[in-house]
């Protein structure tokens, strides 16, 4: 599916802009990883983008229908939400976490059925986690749950993902783990928007980059030419070099910073 | 949902109706099962005193005590599952409050028994009414609804305090002091009909929505990105979750614990599901107030009160409960 934003909008406050004219456009199979600094309007872009909110101007859409022209349900079969991870109160298996995907499909006396049973065994097959089916939710690790949220949102019959910082909390083999499969079922015609914090990770796995700046769309591109010294300077307010590896991939480095101790004279500099 | 959950809710639907028959023959007065069938089906001779004992006196109060177990224990589940709280029963929402100040308040004026029902249903709901237009004008989150239930609560709470402090000690007061305890020996044909056309009503609510309530457990923004209309969903399950208990404490007063322990042996047996914890909930709840009852009224020579049997019942249950829980997570030594 493709997603498309116009120029939004968004103000939680009046006169207090979190999103100040961001335009974006995913083709189905492409992954658009979102980077910024923290409180730079990521989270408000996703909720834009579900849904959740109402950009104050400008249009999100979806296959070329206006997000505020569909119904919820109808919205819930197109576009998924993969939230942060978080610990459950209940502790449901797997298989009925992901069921819960089947919501939009279900009338409100409706139960699921078959059908609906199916569709979170496919889902759970394609993202490779078929044996967890019977275990319960709260016992299984981190980067497994984040497969099982994707798997939710493959039942759910959204052809868009949007994840909300996937690798947060994730140790860096898991981290692969969830990023591969994204990328696969991207070669199988999904799309993705995923926020992250790893520039590394958007250079191996993203088709197009973003950083948001204080909720302005800064720079837009293909990782390799979205992602220099220059940009990444401007989204975190610090130094970084790029180094190539042997095979010609490039990676991320922070330059070390060497903060200076504190002197007398620092007062006097202040102003 | 897999073949163990829906076996098990099968054989504990099948347990109420036993008890329920048993509930009739058990009593200061013994009945042959032969006698009650015969009573109750109007076939053969039976002595009018036996037919009485069977048709206006316990066949009723069973019926209430089926009716209260079911709506306590469906109630305090779908409630522990939309403020994702196990630690949850009606009381968060200020029902049992109003309920017991519109008691009170009935009884302080020497109300007949309907004007009492009547009075603790209007409060019951006026208390979540009021809950509901703070939730309604501030947006139906659970910390809204859980802050607006607590006020209220306060509120009638505080009012209850002072009709007891002003009712006569030797007149209205003890009468108060009894029913806040909890009972069904007012259970009278009279009364009946609006706890059995409103459990009947509200179960069949909550036996059709019963997956639904899953999605009740996730996130407001996790719920909204499936599509779920949340906050009106979350509504309603109050309004008809309070309708069922208003109409169970107007009958039987404040009979506590049931809606907090019964959802969790429900859900030690069946799971968290609730396509299966609601059925079992309704079953074990009804199953459990027909047994403590029948030991209320047959235990001692005079009634135990139900509410102090629950509380009796109910505080080491829920412990053994508590424990299994902090074994499963390695907690205990």
């Amino acid at each position: 599916m493709s997603l498309v934003a116009e120029s939004i909008r968004y103000a939680y406050r009046v006169g207090h802009d979190v999103l100040t004219d961001v335009s974006l456009d995913v083709e189905p199979g492409h992954t658009l990883f979102v980077l910024g600094a923290n409180g730079s309007g990521k989270t408000t872009l996703l909720e834009c983008l579900s849904g959740l909110r109402t950009p104050r101007t400008g249009r999100v859409l979806i296959d070329g229908i206006r997000l505020t022209d569909l119904g919820p349900r109808e919205r819930a079969c197109r576009i998924g939400v993969v939230p942060q991870l978080h610990e459950p109160v209940f502790s449901y298996t797997v298989g009925q976490a992901v069921l819960m995907g089947r919501a939009p499909h279900l009338g409100l006396f409706e139960r699921p059925g078959r059908k609906d049973r199916q569709a979170v065994a496919r889902a759970l097959n394609a993202v490779g986690v078929t044996g967890l089916h019977d275990r319960p939710y709260t016992g299984i690790s981190g980067g497994e749950r984040q497969l099982v949220l994707i798997a939710r949102g493959l039942a759910q019959g959204a052809g868009c993902l949007l994840m909300d910082e996937p690798t947060a909390h994730l140790d860096p083999h898991h981290q692969h783990d969830v990023l591969s499969v994204v990328r696969q079922l991207a070669d199988e015609g999904f799309s993705f928007v995923v926020t992250s914090h790893h520039p590394n990770n958007a250079l191996l796995y993203a088709d197009e980059v973003m950083f948001l700046v204080d909720g302005a769309a800064v720079v837009r591109g293909e990782p390799d030419v979205a992602i220099t010294e220059d940009s990444l300077r401007s989204a975190y307010g610090m130094e970084f070099e790029i180094v190539r590896g042997a095979n010609g991939s490039r990676a991320v480095l922070p330059r070390v910073l060497h903060p200076t101790a504190p002197t007398q004279d620092a007062e006097s500099q202040s102003d | 949902m897999s073949a163990a959950p829906r076996r098990a809710v099968w054989i504990l639907i099948l347990v109420p109706p036993v008890l329920f028959l048993a509930a009739l023959l058990i009593g200061r007065y013994g009945v042959r099962p032969d006698d009650a069938f015969r009573a109750l089906f109007g076939l053969g001779d039976v002595p009018d005193i036996l037919r009485s004992l069977i048709l206006r006196v316990r066949l009723p109060r069973a019926l209430a005590a089926a009716c209260i177990g079911t709506n306590l224990a469906v109630c305090g589940a779908a409630l522990q599952g939309l403020f994702r709280n196990p630690l949850v029963d009606s009381r968060i929402l200020g029902i049992s409050s109003g309920a017991a100040f519109g008691t009170s308040l009935a009884l302080l004026v020497s109300a007949g028994a309907a004007a009492v029902q009547g009075s603790a249903f209007a409060f019951a709901l006026a208390a979540v009414g009021l809950v509901a237009l703070i939730g309604w004008r501030f947006g139906a989150t659970t910390l809204v609804i859980v802050i607006g239930g607590i006020l209220v609560s306060a509120l009638f709470n505080a009012l209850l305090g002072l009709i007891k402090y002003v009712a006569d000690p030797l007149g209205n007061l003890p009468t108060i002091t009894y029913w806040l305890l909890g009972g069904l020996g007012g259970s009278r044909w009279s009364i009946l009909p609006p706890l059995l056309v409103l459990t009947g009503l509200g179960l069949s609510f909550f036996l059709l929505i019963r997956w639904r309530l899953n999605l009740l457990t996730l996130s407001d923004t996790e719920a909204t990105s499936l599509g779920v209309r949340i906050r009106p969903f979350r509504m309603a399950v109050i309004v008809v979750g309070t309708v069922m208990v208003a109409a169970s404490v107007a009958v039987g007063g404040m009979i506590g614990w049931i809606g907090l322990v019964v959802p969790h042996v429900a859900r030690a047996w069946v799971g968290p599901d609730h396509k299966a914890l609601i059925p079992a909930s309704a079953a074990i709840g009804a199953g459990t107030l027909l047994v403590l009852d029948t030991i209320a009224r047959t235990a001692l020579p005079s009634e135990i009160p139900l509410g102090i049997l629950t509380g009796l019942i109910g505080v080491p249950a829920f412990f053994l409960l508590f424990l299994r829980f902090l074994r499963a997570r390695g907690e205990t030594r």
